[in-house]
């Protein structure tokens, strides 16, 4: 148990006095008490109907809240929940608050609540994001179900979604995990999942906890662990998800959590991935995903100007991550006019190759690099809203399919500069 | 008197010849020397080679910048340069430490002053490398930051970085090696003096502008708000 050494000794003690658990959901929080009481009022209804025989608690690992995130994670009674549901409990249900940090790092969360799992021997564990407004208590039926009666050792979400959200999961997470490791993973980063004790431990013990993984991207890590080391691994549909959670602006902090984890990943794991080819569906419960087509307004010009601003400034940076003939497509295209534009899908999957061999071979600072993609995303996001603003759910499913497929048929160009010259 | 002649000319090359017997063994010294000297410097010269690919090196001159300016200059790799400066100085100890045995006045001063010489070199030509390195690396996290701010001018605000950074190492420098250290000081103070008042005319003259573009991104953005047009959340 040498994870018990960064867990405050009276979160152990709290540990101890709850023994063992079979079912154990995770909450990583920072300033949420807007939304906290009633997440944590969810949890307690899904345990209270779907699990009450079943030995549960439910662990808060806060990042220094100061808005009395924790209070209201420890006071939200089981009564309350008990008496809006009519439901009530066999076994007792425990909720403990931790302050793993003075300020928020989502990995120290994910640490945290791992090492918790292990301690109380949880064999089934679920993470819920404190953001997710919309999470009913099915959600933790779908979400814990797989590992505590089917034996999947990772379930992952998947949800309805506006057309034009999470168009990072879409245009390259979801392809490129789906093309380098073979995986049909729809929500690689997944910031609601669950997983078994199994898991849990193996990644608590192998992960390097340190630095950037620290801080974020070890959602992302979680999965690709789970991947790399052949744990079962299964979908489950959850519902709709908000289409505006985070701006715009956040997309260098999202790349590095989710393309930095993903680039490095490809390293280590270079063995499971470099003899494989197509992809694999893995067993969903539910839709595959659903897209809701209500009309958005889209700042769609912005995200053209700032592919154009970014080629023609990082020029310099970019002969040191693309070869020629990419840098002057992306020139080429930059001068184009909106209504011609077109960052198609394969001058981006040779994009996102060169990225990650680049990154593989650090030609330059590693956050460089995944900060020099931010541009180029922004093109093909513009690309990927003039291709589906007219289109059916049908059409974008299409279209997304298209371009996974693109990322699989050039699998071997990945391949070839890895290690090569070019 | 021809006799004489005779006497002090064999005199002379008895003089001579044992002139040459005194400084003669201390030319093989010389020779032996610079012939060891030649072998070590060699040695040296193929284990940093060796060392300086293993550590990769080149990458990193390439990374700092230094690559490109070398190859503007029509000079030889970083590692190949570094090696050559080894060698050479390994090489001009040895010979020098022989040539002290010549005894020659004046001579050992300079030498002994050479050899305090030296380490100054080396530490003017580490603080070069690694300020390069910092220069290149800030300015583009600059550069990168710059842009995707969308900030205006992305590339000037590079640039200065870069260029103070570059002002600043070589002020250091200069300094270690006591080149014109008064002078240095002055040129430093008047160079980044000189880029600072230029940067803050430039934003006295531009910020009436920039203000005002600040202030119309800041209402724009809240009257866009108003009417409801959403960002896309990447995840």
């Amino acid at each position: 148990m040498a994870e018990e050494s960064f867990l405050t000794d009276d979160f152990l003690d709290q540990l101890i006095s709850v023994g063992e658990v079979d079912i154990l959901v995770g909450v990583p929080t920072h300033n949420n008490a807007k939304t906290i009481g009633s997440i944590v009022e969810t949890i307690q209804a899904g345990i209270l109907t779907f699990f009450p025989r079943d030995r549960a608690a439910i662990i808060n690992a806060d990042g220094g809240s100061r808005d009395g995130t924790r209070q209201l994670v420890v006071s939200a009674a089981i009564g309350d929940a008990q008496s809006s549901s009519k439901l009530y409990a066999l076994r007792t249900l425990r909720s403990i608050s931790t302050e793993y940090a003075s300020s928020p790092a989502s990995g120290t969360a994910l640490r945290t609540i791992l090492a918790a799992a292990e301690l109380l021997r949880a064999k089934a564990c679920a993470v819920i994001s404190p953001e997710s407004t919309q999470v009913t208590a099915d959600w933790l039926a779908a979400l814990l179900r797989p590992v505590y009666a089917e034996t999947f050792d990772l379930v992952l979400p998947t949800y309805r979604r506006h057309r034009f959200d999470g168009i990072l999961l879409t245009n390259l997470l979801y392809p490129m995990t789906r093309a380098v490791y073979g995986l049909r993973i729809r929500e690689p980063y997944a910031l609601e999942f669950a997983f078994s004790g199994r898991l849990g431990s193996q990644f608590l013990a192998e992960n390097a906890w340190h630095g950037e993984t620290a801080r974020a991207g070890s959602e992302m890590q979680f999965t690709l662990a789970a991947i790399a080391g052949g744990y079962r691994i299964c979908q489950s549909f959850l519902g709709a998800k908000e289409h505006v959670g985070r701006r715009s602006a956040d997309l260098v902090p999202a790349l590095r959590q989710t393309v930095g984890a993903l680039f490095s990943s490809l390293e280590p794991n270079f063995s499971v991935w470099n003899t494989r080819t197509g992809s694999q569906p893995i067993p969903t419960t539910g839709a595959k995903q659903e897209f809701s087509l209500e009309p958005l307004r889209v700042k769609r010009k912005g995200l053209r100007e700032m592919f154009s601003t970014g080629v023609a400034e990082l020029e310099s940076v970019f002969q040191s991550i693309l070869s020629p003939s990419t840098l002057a497509e992306l020139q080429r295209i930059a001068g184009l006019e909106e209504a011609s534009f077109c960052y198609s899908a394969e001058l981006w999957v040779k994009t996102v190759y060169e990225f990650a061999a680049a990154y593989h071979k650090s030609v330059i600072s590693r956050d460089h690099i995944i900060q020099a993609l931010a541009p180029l995303f922004r093109g093909r996001a513009f690309t990927f809203l003039m291709e589906n603003r007219n289109g059916s759910a049908a059409d974008v499913e299409d279209n997304i399919e298209a371009l996974c497929l693109e990322f699989e048929r050039m699998k071997p160009y990945l391949l070839k500069i890895w290690n090569g010259r070019e | 008197m021809w006799k004489m002649i005779v006497s002090e000319l064999t005199q002379a090359m008895q003089e001579l010849a044992r002139g040459f017997a005194h400084i003669l063994p201390r030319i093989i010294v010389v020779v032996i020397m610079a012939l060891v000297g030649w072998a070590v410097a060699y040695f040296l010269k193929v284990i940093l080679r060796s060392l300086l690919r293993l550590i990769k090196f080149d990458k990193l001159s390439e990374n700092a910048g230094a690559s490109q300016l070398l190859t503007k200059a029509s000079l030889p790799s970083a590692t190949d340069l570094l090696c050559r400066f080894v060698f050479w100085v390994a090489w001009l100890g040895f010979i020098l430490l022989g040539v002290r045995v010549l005894g020659i006045v004046g001579l050992q001063e300079q030498i002994a002053k050479f050899f305090l010489f030296l380490p100054r070199l080396f530490v003017a030509l580490l603080i070069m490398f690694f300020g390069l390195l910092l220069a290149t690396f800030l300015s583009r996290a600059a550069l990168l930051a710059a842009v995707n701010a969308n900030s205006p001018s992305p590339r000037l605000l590079s640039v200065s970085v870069r260029t103070i950074i570059i002002i600043f190492v070589l002020s250091m420098a200069f300094e270690e090696l006591g080149v014109a250290e008064q002078t240095v000081l002055v040129a430093f103070g008047v160079a980044f003096g000189a880029l600072m008042l230029g940067l803050a005319i430039a934003f006295g003259t531009g910020g009436k502008e920039l203000a005002q573009q600040f202030l119309e991104k800041r209402f724009g953005q809240e009257r866009k708000d108003e009417g409801k047009e959403d960002e896309l959340s990447p995840l």
